[in-house]
């Protein structure tokens, strides 16, 4: 693993994600501030890292319901209030910023942090934020492409001569800081589809795969199609790392967990997708094929190992805090990572290097 | 229930008048019951972005259909199909945006030779995007109208009995569904 910062042998890397949401508690109605929210990501950062969790990462998203559109100032508080734990974003919508800020922001958050520091870059589901930020939505694609490709480039040369379509030209730029050891781990943030995936194996780029619902073995098909297209386009797939991302919670029985999450997700789709999340699809989430890791400490172990079996991946992320789930739940879902979830798949997926 | 009426098109008079009808047919039931006539809105051509992203008309126009439970269409056929400006409404709309909907269909037509096109080219879109469909649907013909109004006694009865059968499936499948979610336990 050359385009990461996996140590080979160390197993399956286990993190948590936020997209940022600020959302309604669904039983209560009842909504915290803007600053408990963000203070609460905070905490939950700090309370990963003691729990020995290896990775957490801050969203962006400019719409109602979100809190963290300005991600990287909440990731360099994290970087300052944590010590070991790696941050990343989730994910970063270069398609709508400048990629030398967000360069300048990520390094200067990976010396902060001394080292811990990646990108994870996509291009946003929803769309509000192209009128916001002053960007025309006929650019979609073309913006991601160009200015993914921007930021690559400022990772691999210190010194950047460049031109495009969507900000002036670079000429002998050089962007700084430079980031602890001279580059920054940059990832493709992918969706479901096998042509998504695709596009990240063309270019020979670590893939973030989400899956929100379905069969783990779909998300294979789109797992292998990544890495098909990486070695017909040159790339040692060897070498790319991948990291998936979905729905989280864990309980004391797997119905309690159900009972205990469905509600956040259902309503808190409602608000940030229009339509909520089907409910028998979330039942399936008892069965070990399903992708949704929501179930008890040992159903989430054996279906992480499971997942792992069949995709081969170095990290997987979890997604436990959407719809207004309280601190207090947090807590005792990192509880459980931490004593349960965590020693099991380290024990099983490492292996002397 | 909520219960959207949707006149499909910014040309003529017929599927309004029909739709009239529908609403009127409505009032015997204790629903809530919205008419959007696209000929009194000014819709956005679909550019692919989720459809809470749009505004203006566009966007009540599609936050009121997924709001819905059940939507009664009328459409009329143009060129051997349905007009662009409902097809338009279906591709603002999610994939699955009539999942647990129930779909009815009131069709006016020129000429009795369009009487397929609901089957064969409405029909097939609906089921795509997952709505329950009352089979069967009014088809009125040039005929039946005289003076922006009805004339046909027949298609009277025939939408009071779609209206009826709609609300009917609608509420079956709801308990349905429901059973079936409590079943789950969470």
């Amino acid at each position: 693993m050359d385009k990461g910062r996996f140590k080979s042998g160390k197993g399956l890397e286990f993190g948590l994600y936020t997209l940022g949401d600020h959302l309604p508690h669904p039983e209560t109605g009842d909504r915290i501030s803007a600053k408990q929210r963000i203070q609460e990501i905070i905490e939950v950062a700090k309370l990963a890292e003691q729990a020995g969790i290896d990775f957490i990462s801050v969203g962006e998203s400019h719409q109602d319901y979100f809190a963290t559109q300005a991600h990287t100032v909440v990731l360099g508080a994290i970087a300052q209030a944590t010590e070991k734990i790696k941050i990343g974003s989730s994910s970063t919508i270069i398609s709508t910023l400048d990629p030398v800020r967000v360069y300048e922001d990520f390094s200067t958050i990976d010396l902060i942090s001394e080292g811990r520091t990646e990108i994870i870059a996509g291009r946003a589901s929803r769309v509000g934020l192209y009128d916001l930020l002053g960007y025309d939505l006929h650019d979609y694609e073309e913006l991601y492409e160009e200015k993914f490709e921007l930021l690559r480039r400022i990772n691999e040369e210190e010194v950047v001569n460049w031109s495009g379509n969507f900000r002036k030209s670079l000429k002998d730029a050089k962007v700084l800081p430079r980031p602890l050891e001279g580059k920054l781990p940059i990832w493709r943030a992918v969706g479901g589809t096998p042509a998504s995936a695709m596009k990240a194996g063309y270019a020979g780029v670590p893939m973030f795969l989400a899956h929100l619902g379905g069969a783990a073995s779909h998300f294979k098909g789109t797992i292998d199609a990544y890495r098909e297209t990486a070695k017909a386009n040159g790339h040692d797939p060897d070498s790319l790392p991948i990291a998936t991302a979905g729905f989280f919670y864990t309980a004391e029985t797997t119905q309690q967990a159900q009972r205990e999450y469905y509600p956040h997700i259902n309503e808190g789709m409602k608000l940030t997708n229009g339509r909520g999340f089907p409910k028998q699809q979330f039942a399936q989430s008892a069965d070990i094929r399903s992708v949704v890791n929501v179930g008890s400490p040992q159903q989430i172990i054996e279906k992480i190992l499971y997942q792992h079996e069949l995709f081969g991946h170095q990290r997987y992320i979890g997604q436990m805090d959407f719809g207004g789930v309280t601190m207090a739940q947090l807590r005792n879902n990192i509880e459980l990572i931490g004593t349960e979830i965590l020693p099991a798949i380290r024990k099983y997926t490492s292996k002397g290097s | 229930m909520n219960v959207v009426v949707l006149s499909g098109s910014t040309v003529g008079s017929k599927t309004r008048t029909a739709m009239n009808q529908v609403m009127e047919k409505l009032d015997k039931h204790t629903v809530d019951a919205t008419l959007i006539d696209l000929a009194d809105y000014t819709i956005q051509w679909s550019d692919g972005r989720h459809y809470l992203d749009y505004a203006g008309d566009t966007k009540y126009v599609t936050q009121t259909i997924m709001d819905a439970d059940v939507l009664l269409i009328g459409t009329p056929v143009f060129q051997a199909s349905i007009p662009g400006t409902l097809k338009n409404v279906f591709d603002l709309l999610p994939e699955r945006a009539f999942e647990h909907k129930t779909v009815s269909v009131v069709m006016t037509a020129g000429s009795s030779k369009h009487y397929m096109i609901v089957d064969q080219q409405l029909k097939p879109i609906l089921n795509y995007m997952k709505a329950h469909i009352t089979q069967s649907f009014v088809f009125i013909e040039e005929k039946d109208f005289l003076n922006k109004q009805i004339i046909n006694d027949d298609i009277h009865f025939r939408l009071q009995d779609l209206v009826d059968d709609t609300l009917l499936l609608s509420e079956t499948l709801k308990q349905l569904r429901e059973q079936k979610e409590a079943e789950f336990d969470f």
